[in-house]
């Protein structure tokens, strides 16, 4: 772990430059994925990524250069090229970063359990194969596919103020999924892929529930087949907390995001339906709405000790009681805006520059048990497992859907229902926040697919949540 | 003297070529860029960077069996040589270890294809200046990224391909005051000063507009006609599995209906892969030529991309298509709508200029959720009356391209992507607009 260190100490020590500051973030990543699709292994995917960003700051404006070469002579060019571009761009810049602080730090951070070893690929394929066996055989199941993808991620900051912080994290995302077909509709049933991530080792796979999924998964793709459309019109909703973890993001999570606020993602990712003015004032939702952005939950895809510019991270409430306290803004959104914020200036690897990204964003828990918050419902429907996301620019007008629905009448779980989507707004939604589940309904999630930013990136962000009941929702269901 | 990518991938290739033991098979793709990224905020400088990357993807076949790794490259010719010891390595060490893979497909034509255009880039101060000169008064926000792209492809059976292009695209949208924009872009080989100053005044016309009065429109049934970059968005949906063999097979598409003969679509509506004179390479990921299809021919459903693996699942006949299946230079055919006709033509709806955060709302229905964004406008009687505040569409694709469409446009926009997930990407559409008699707003 960390072998490159001496060397890469070595050359930023030997690094010349006129900046008043620089820095260097090395990222290393290997990954790997295999998928077993119908019984029949696909072939493994391995990948191997290794570069460095240089990152300077000339008469307070930064800019950077990110290259692969990380020779001497590599990474002086790359540094040359950053402070000749922050020449270049001077006259134009947006911002004098002349009086911001600069991070000084040294620490190391990994992942739980980082030094138990993975099973082996034989290992992984023989489970993924077990998993699409057990599918049984029915016509109507004409696909399914078990997959395990894992990703090793070692990150040294080093910079001219002194600071040396040193990640190795590893993060693992099992899947699996079934599609039943009955010759007009298809409905697909899942559990893991895109909405389960987590740090760790082989206990991820165990969390996840991927071992003796098949034939569960696959049972209820069949029920999703048969049951009928969901009813239109107004009910309470009860979000599993793999639906929550979407809700959260969507419509907690990008709106808070400070460089949103600040007019940055408005020709790409969006503005927010959030202003400035409104941190400490807005009652974002009801007073059971408890937010926190938590990088502490170790099994958590973005527990961090700092973040990408050095920042050191802690847990921070961001709606405490309904009332919005701060918001998801870096070191440099946080100079920006006068704003306290978090530590969330993140890139997606060492060829994008950190901007302001969701981390860990959770909900604390309630007090309610699952059987109490189905129990407390008249009339409304249970819904799991994000499958259609949609949102407006400005985070407010939202419709998603989810695979699985059942009803739920008199305070008791009904039928199954299929095509379960809801639509609101959240400057409203929240406010309809009726009942939160305890701690027994409470999952650690996470989703390796964020996209934002010009250039673009994907991160990856974990949200933690538990069962939540909304009061009067619109829902409705599809065509078929 | 530092050698060009081009001899560096001729270089890996020849040394793989020395590496691998009959009866062992390789191919090698390859992938780089030297970009440089401006964003913009405010019609200022918010952040600023170059980005060169390159790497290569070894897929190693043998005994029946096949693994892949992609693996960074550092320019540094020995060390580059090193890695690729090293992936052959780990991949022949993975090979025992895998089932027979019976969807192994090799393609054993030795095709050969180079393309190379060198067109030079503009200078990054003549660039800023103009930008300076044109929308200093503006609030201007968006990303500026240029440079060269390079793809290549090798592999054991004699097969050669190069594709090599400088390129920019300029993304911007103007915002009012009162939070209403109009989204831009400027994008190609070369930079023409006046083409780009007519962008930037066509736009700041419109921005004209936005300043009145917004009109809020309720949920209901409109009229409505859908610009280029607004088909752009339905169409990036349908591309999603639409047109993939796979997905077709597993009745994971949104056009399996369509496919199947099940359901139609407008007999104005005819959509194909066009790859010849796109700006794509003329092979895919996998090393296949690439073939100009015709997906959707007069309402029906026609050919679907297939490649390598899904011709051996499906015994169909692959035709080019990347290991996604997804077109890359999509081609609508245009209609008879003339430009200057279309808002007398719409006479009382909406002008939608761009969608937003499409989705599926029932995939099998093909029915798709999203909202307005940038410049979106309420018209009577062919004159452009307030703009819109945002709204939410959910339609059917069978609908909106279907029973509802009125006609397409007879010119069309050639829309270059500006995503830059992971690297810069090469693929296009060229569409018309379309006039639809009723689209559905739900929020």
């Amino acid at each position: 772990m960390f072998e490159i260190t001496a060397l890469l100490r070595q050359r930023f020590a030997a690094l010349r430059s006129d900046a008043e500051f620089f820095s260097l973030r090395y990222v290393q990543q290997s990954q790997q994925y295999l998928s077993v699709r119908k019984n029949i292994a696909e072939p493994p995917f391995f990948s191997r990524d290794e570069g460095a960003m240089l990152t300077v700051r000339v008469k307070g404006v930064e800019a950077y250069a990110a290259t692969a070469d990380l020779s001497q002579a590599g990474l002086q060019q790359a540094l040359a090229h950053a402070e000749a571009l922050a020449r270049q761009i001077g006259a134009l810049a947006l911002l004098n970063l002349s009086d911001q602080a600069v991070a000084s730090e040294r620490r190391d951070y990994c992942s739980p359990n980082l030094e138990q070893p993975f099973p082996s690929l034989a290992d992984c394929f023989d489970l993924l194969a077990r998993e699409s066996a057990s599918v049984p055989d029915d016509s109507r199941l004409v696909n399914w596919q078990a997959s395990l993808g894992v990703s090793n991620l070692e990150q040294i900051y080093l910079n001219s103020a002194g600071a040396e912080l040193r990640q190795a994290q590893r993060f693992v995302y099992p899947g699996f999924s079934v599609t039943a077909f009955d010759g007009q509709d298809s409905q697909t049933r899942s559990l893991g892929r895109d909405n389960f991530g987590q740090q760790g080792g082989e206990d991820v796979i165990v969390r996840c529930g991927l071992v003796n999924a098949g034939a569960k998964v696959a049972d209820q793709a069949l029920q999703l087949l048969l049951a009928p459309n969901t009813p239109s019109g107004v009910r309470d909703l009860l979000l599993m907390p793999d639906q929550m973890m979407l809700q959260i993001h969507e419509s907690i999570g990008h709106p808070l995001e400070m460089d949103r606020i600040l007019g940055d993602e408005r020709n790409y990712a969006g503005t927010s339906f959030v202003n400035a003015s409104d941190f400490g004032t807005l009652q974002y939702g009801s007073k059971l709405l408890n937010v926190t952005f938590d990088p502490t939950l170790g099994e958590e895809l973005a527990s961090y000790s700092h973040d990408d510019d050095g920042t050191p991270a802690s847990k921070q409430f961001l709606i405490r009681d309904g009332v919005l306290l701060r918001p998801l803004g870096g070191a440099l959104s946080q100079f920006r805006s006068g704003l306290d914020g978090v530590a969330n200036s993140r890139a997606c690897g060492w060829n994008r520059a950190p901007i302001d990204r969701m981390a860990n964003l959770n909900i604390e828990p309630g007090e309610q048990r699952l059987d109490q918050l189905i129990g407390g419902i008249e009339h409304g429907i249970l819904m799991s497992t994000n499958r259609s996301w949609s949102i407006d620019d400005a985070r407010n007008k939202f419709q998603f859907g989810c695979e699985w629905g059942q009803l739920i009448e008199n305070g008791e779980l009904k039928g199954v229902v299929k095509n379960p989507n809801y639509r609101g707004i959240s400057a409203q939604f929240w406010g309809n926040l009726s009942a939160v589940g305890d701690a027994s309904t409470f999952e650690v999630l996470g989703t390796p697919n964020c996209g934002k930013g010009e250039p673009n990136q994907v991160v990856r962000v974990g949200h933690a949540s538990p069962a939540c009941v909304f009061s009067q929702i619109d829902v409705f269901g599809g065509d078929a | 003297m530092t050698a060009t990518p081009l001899h560096s991938f001729q270089r890996l290739a020849a040394y793989l070529q020395d590496q691998v033991r009959a009866p062992e098979h390789y191919t090698l793709g390859y992938s780089a860029e030297h970009s440089q990224f401006i964003r913009f905020n405010h019609a200022k400088v918010r952040q600023a960077g170059e980005v060169q990357q390159a790497s290569c993807t070894l897929k190693l076949v043998n005994d029946g069996r096949q693994a892949e790794l992609q693996f960074t490259l550092c320019h540094d010719p020995e060390v580059d040589q090193q890695r690729l010891v090293q992936a052959i390595e780990q991949l022949r060490q993975t090979l025992p270890l895998l089932a027979a893979d019976p969807y192994l497909q090799l393609n054993d034509e030795a095709w050969h294809s180079h393309s190379v255009q060198e067109q030079a880039l503009p200078e990054t101060d003549q660039v800023l200046a103009q930008i300076k000169q044109g929308a200093a008064e503006l609030d201007l926000v968006g990303i500026y990224a240029a440079g060269p792209i390079y793809r290549g492809f090798a592999n054991s059976l004699g097969a050669f391909g190069w594709h090599q292009a400088n390129s920019f695209n300029f993304d911007w949208s103007l915002f009012h005051r009162n939070g209403q924009a109009v989204k831009a872009n400027y994008a190609g080989q070369a930079w023409d000063s006046d083409a780009f100053a007519l962008r930037l005044r066509q736009a700041r016309e419109q921005l004209e507009y936005l300043g009145r009065p917004l009109k809020t429109l309720f949920p209901g049934e409109y009229r409505a006609y859908l610009a280029p970059a607004a088909m752009d968005e339905i169409m990036g949906m349908l591309c999603w599995g639409g047109f993939s063999a796979q997905a077709l097979a597993t009745k994971s598409s949104p056009l399996q209906r369509l496919f199947a003969d099940d359901a139609r679509l407008s007999s104005m509506v005819s959509i194909g892969e066009q790859i010849s004179g796109s700006l794509s390479p003329a092979f895919s990921d996998e090393g296949t030529v690439r073939h100009d299809l015709r997906l959707i021919e007069q309402g029906r459903g026609l050919d679907r991309l297939v490649c390598a693996r899904s011709a051996a699942e499906f015994a169909l006949a692959a035709n080019g298509a990347d290991g996604h299946e997804s077109p890359c230079a999509l081609s609508m055919a245009a209609g008879e709508l003339a430009q200057q006709s279309i808002l007398e033509r719409l006479g009382t709806g909406l002008y939608i200029s761009n969608l937003w955060y499409l989705n599926f709302s029932d995939l099998p229905a093909a029915r798709m959720t999203g909202l307005t964004r940038f410049a979106t406008f309420w018209v009577e009687g062919g004159q452009i009356q307030a703009p819109v505040s945002t709204m939410r569409f959910d339609d059917s694709v069978y609908s909106l391209l279907g029973s509802q469409l009125e006609a397409l446009t007879a010119e069309r926009e050639l829309i270059l992507s500006t995503s830059t997930y992971g690297q810069r990407q090469t693929s296009s559409s060229h569409l018309p607009g379309a006039l639809v008699k009723r689209l559905t707003l739900t929020l």
